[in-house]
This record gives C-alpha cells, structure tokens and sequence, in this order.
C-alpha cells in the first residue's frame, strides 16, 4: 500500500506538471509586470527637466569685493572672499543638514562662519586654517570650495556644481 | 414629552422609508441592538457586544478614539482650507496669509487644522504609551500593534509633509533638514532625497509632491490603515481588558481570545 501510494503522487506529480507550469507563467509575468512597474514608476518620479536655478553664478566684478572681504549672496548660498592670496568661494549650505550659514565678522579673532540650525562653525580668515575648516559643531566636512574662473566680459563666475581642492586661489 | 419623542422616533423608524435604509428594524431587544451595530458598513467593524468594563474611562482613556476624533477634524478642516489654497511657489504664502486675514473663518479652520495636528501626534503617542504599559500589545494582538507603529508613521509623515505648505522660512528649512536627513540612508539616500523633493532643492516640485502626499496619498493611507485598525479590535478580542495581577492576566486573555475568533 505504501509503495503504491508513494508510486501515485509521482505519476500525479506528472499530472500536475501543466498546471504547475501555468502557475510559475502566471506568477513569472506578474513578477515581470510589477518589476516594469516599480521601474516605470522610479523614472517617472525623477524629473528629466529640473527647473531649478543654473549652478553657475556670476558674482559681478573683481573690484566689487574689497581685499580680506567675506560676502555672502543670500540668494545662491555662496561665499566670495578675496584674500591676501586672492579670490574663493565657499559654499555656503552647511554640511550638516544643508542650513544656511552666515558671516559672523564679529565672532572669534578673525571672524566665522556659522550655521544657524545646528551651531556648526567654520573657519574663514584664521591664519594658518584653511578656509571652510569646521571649528566645532555636527557638520561632518569642511564647507567645500567652489570653482571660480573669469568670464570673457572680466566677471567672477562661480560653479556650484563643481568642487574643487581648498587652497587654489583665482588671482586677478 | 420625553416619553411622545420616544413615540415619535419610533413611529419614524417603522416608516417604510426608514427600514429601507436601516435594515435592523425596531424594536430594543439584544438581538435588534446587536444588529444595530452589525448591519451598519461603519459600525460592524465593532463588537456588536462590549463588557461595559472596557468602556470605562480607565480602561483606555479613550485616547485610540480621541486620535480618531482629532483625525476627523482634520479631514473636515483640511478639506476647506483646499478650496483657498494653491501649492504653487508664488502663490502658497500669499494664500496661507489669506487664509488667517481674508477668508472668513479662515483662521478659524487653519487653527483648528494646527492645533488638532498637534493634538493627534501628542495622542498618537498617548495611545501607544498606553497600549504599552498596559501589555495590550501582547498576544493576540501583536499585528494591532504593528499596523498601530505604521498609522503613528503615517500621522508623522503627514505632520512633516503639512509643515511644508504654509512655504514660510520655517517650513522651507525645516523641510530642506528634513530632506537631507534622508540623505544620510546608506547607497540610496541621495536617490531618495531627489526622489522626494522631485529635484535637488526644497522647490515648486517639492511643493507640489508634499501636497499631494499631504493630501490625497497619506490619508488614504490612513483611513485604510485605521479600518484594520479598528476591525482587529473585534477580530483580536475586544478591547484589552486588565486584571491587576499579573497572572490572572494571562488567564483572561485567551477567553476572550477565543471568543473573538469565533
């Protein structure tokens, strides 16, 4: 008796083949179907055209900015400070959770940056620091320096969306 | 003249036109009162019997349904606050100002909208906080809890994605902090943060995403979730009843488990 039914469910097992493979077709194209859909949904959540306002700023000329100047445009979030060495530009969105930070000329020996949400603070004119270097506070890394260059018409322009290592001077 | 409004009311419910729309009929017998509950779409998600001991004060607090009410007086203060207000850059501020010294009775809506928000996460919390301390989460009522966890995220999320429209100062950091806490989720987190604002900055995109999350996603959601909510109570076994021994609570807890299966 064992033996027999242990015989049936194999040839039933036969039997079932079909129905078996219906189902994992089934199954196998819902699964295909709900993988198009979460892609189709990804990539039509992520906007193709973002109308945000371009990385690149043009902050006016080189006179504009006295030497040992630090100024903030509130409007694009940067730095332009002219140093002894000469031009740079510091981002000014806090590392930290993407704050605005401001100038504080008042604050320490040489005057900080710092940020209103958390209290990161940065470094700007200390001597011997690098400008961005974090003072104290939750911000993981130093304000980053941005990219300047000179246009064709003798104006600052700074790139946002581009880094660049600290210390690289735009001399004018 | 009590006893003629008595008479009255059940004059009207025998009506033809009554009975077509509450199928329980008259008539004030266990059964009748029973049905009462059970045929209604809204209330048969309950017990159609409760241990009057549950319904005490004491027992809950009534915090789960002062939750329920606070969400109801946002659907119904939200929903006319809509009517005024755009979830456009130019226009979200301006319409927020309207509302609070226009409107008539905008400022009553938008208040009542604030402080019921406030109310409804302080309960939130209340409620678990009770649940918890009560052992009310135990066995067989662990899924209640898990879809509880998820509705207090819901309330959350629907708190932060409200923050955003009145488009002040106070919302575009607070949202701009909170998005970029999302950034800090391990390979994915900048994904997430453009996916959620729709773009890299706190902008017209995220806005609009917010609102609509706010609006339309979020309290479906919600609505869905506390239906289940409400309906594993009955499925779960009433209303967690405590003994104050710790033991008898154990023992009592399975009756009435059973019960509720039935």
């Amino acid at each position: 008796m064992s033996e027999e039914k242990k015989v049936t469910p194999a040839e039933t097992g036969k039997e079932f083949d079909r129905r078996a493979f219906f189902v994992k077709l089934g199954l196998g194209s819902l699964g295909i179907a709900a993988a198009g859909t979460a892609a189709f949904s990804y990539q039509f959540l992520s906007p193709n055209v973002l109308y945000e306002p371009s990385p690149v700023v043009n902050a006016g000329k080189p006179e504009n900015y006295a030497v040992d100047s630090v100024t903030l445009d509130v409007n694009s979030g940067i730095y332009l400070v002219h140093a002894q060495e000469g031009f740079f530009a510091l981002s000014a969105v806090c590392t930290h959770l993407g704050c605005l930070t401001a100038w504080k000329p008042e604050l320490g020996e040489h005057g900080i940056i710092a940020c209103p949400c958390h209290g990161s603070k940065f470094y700007v004119r200390d001597p011997g620091k690098t400008p961005g270097e974090k003072i104290e506070g939750p911000a993981p890394r130093p304000l980053p320096w941005l990219q300047t260059s000179l246009s064709d018409e003798g104006d600052l322009m700074v790139d946002r969306s581009k880094q660049i290592d600290p210390m690289k001077f735009l001399r004018v | 003249m009590a006893k003629t409004i008595t008479n009255y009311f059940d004059e009207l419910r025998d009506t033809r036109v009554w009975r077509s729309v509450f199928r329980s009929g008259t008539g004030s017998s266990t059964l009748h009162r029973a049905l009462a509950i059970q045929q209604n779409v809204f209330l048969h998600l309950f017990s159609t019997k409760v241990r009057t001991r549950m319904l005490s004060f004491s027992a809950t607090w009534y915090l789960g349904t002062l939750t329920f009410g606070t969400f109801l007086i946002l659907v119904a203060t939200g929903i006319p606050l809509m009517f005024y207000y755009h979830p456009s850059v130019p226009q979200a501020y301006a319409d927020t100002k309207d509302l609070q010294f226009v409107v008539s009775s905008g400022l009553f809506l938008r208040n009542l909208h604030r402080w019921s928000a406030h109310a409804m996460v302080f309960l939130v919390f209340a409620h678990m906080f009770k649940v918890f301390y009560r052992g009310a989460y135990r066995s067989p009522r662990e899924f209640n809890w898990v879809i509880g966890v998820i509705l207090l995220l819901i309330t959350l999320l629907l708190s932060y994605t409200g923050y955003l429209l009145p488009w002040d100062q106070l919302a575009f950091w607070a949202i701009t902090v909170g998005s970029n806490i999302a950034s800090a989720v391990p390979v994915m987190g900048n994904k997430i943060h453009f996916l959620m604002l729709g773009g890299n900055m706190v902008n017209a995109n995220a806005l609009l995403r917010f609102y609509v999350l706010h609006c339309m996603i979020l309290p479906l959601v919600a609505i869905l979730l506390v239906a289940v909510h409400f309906w594993r109570i009955r499925k779960d076994g009433g209303l967690y009843a405590q003994q104050s021994e710790p033991t008898t609570v154990a023992a009592g807890a399975l009756p009435a488990a059973a019960k509720g299966v039935q």
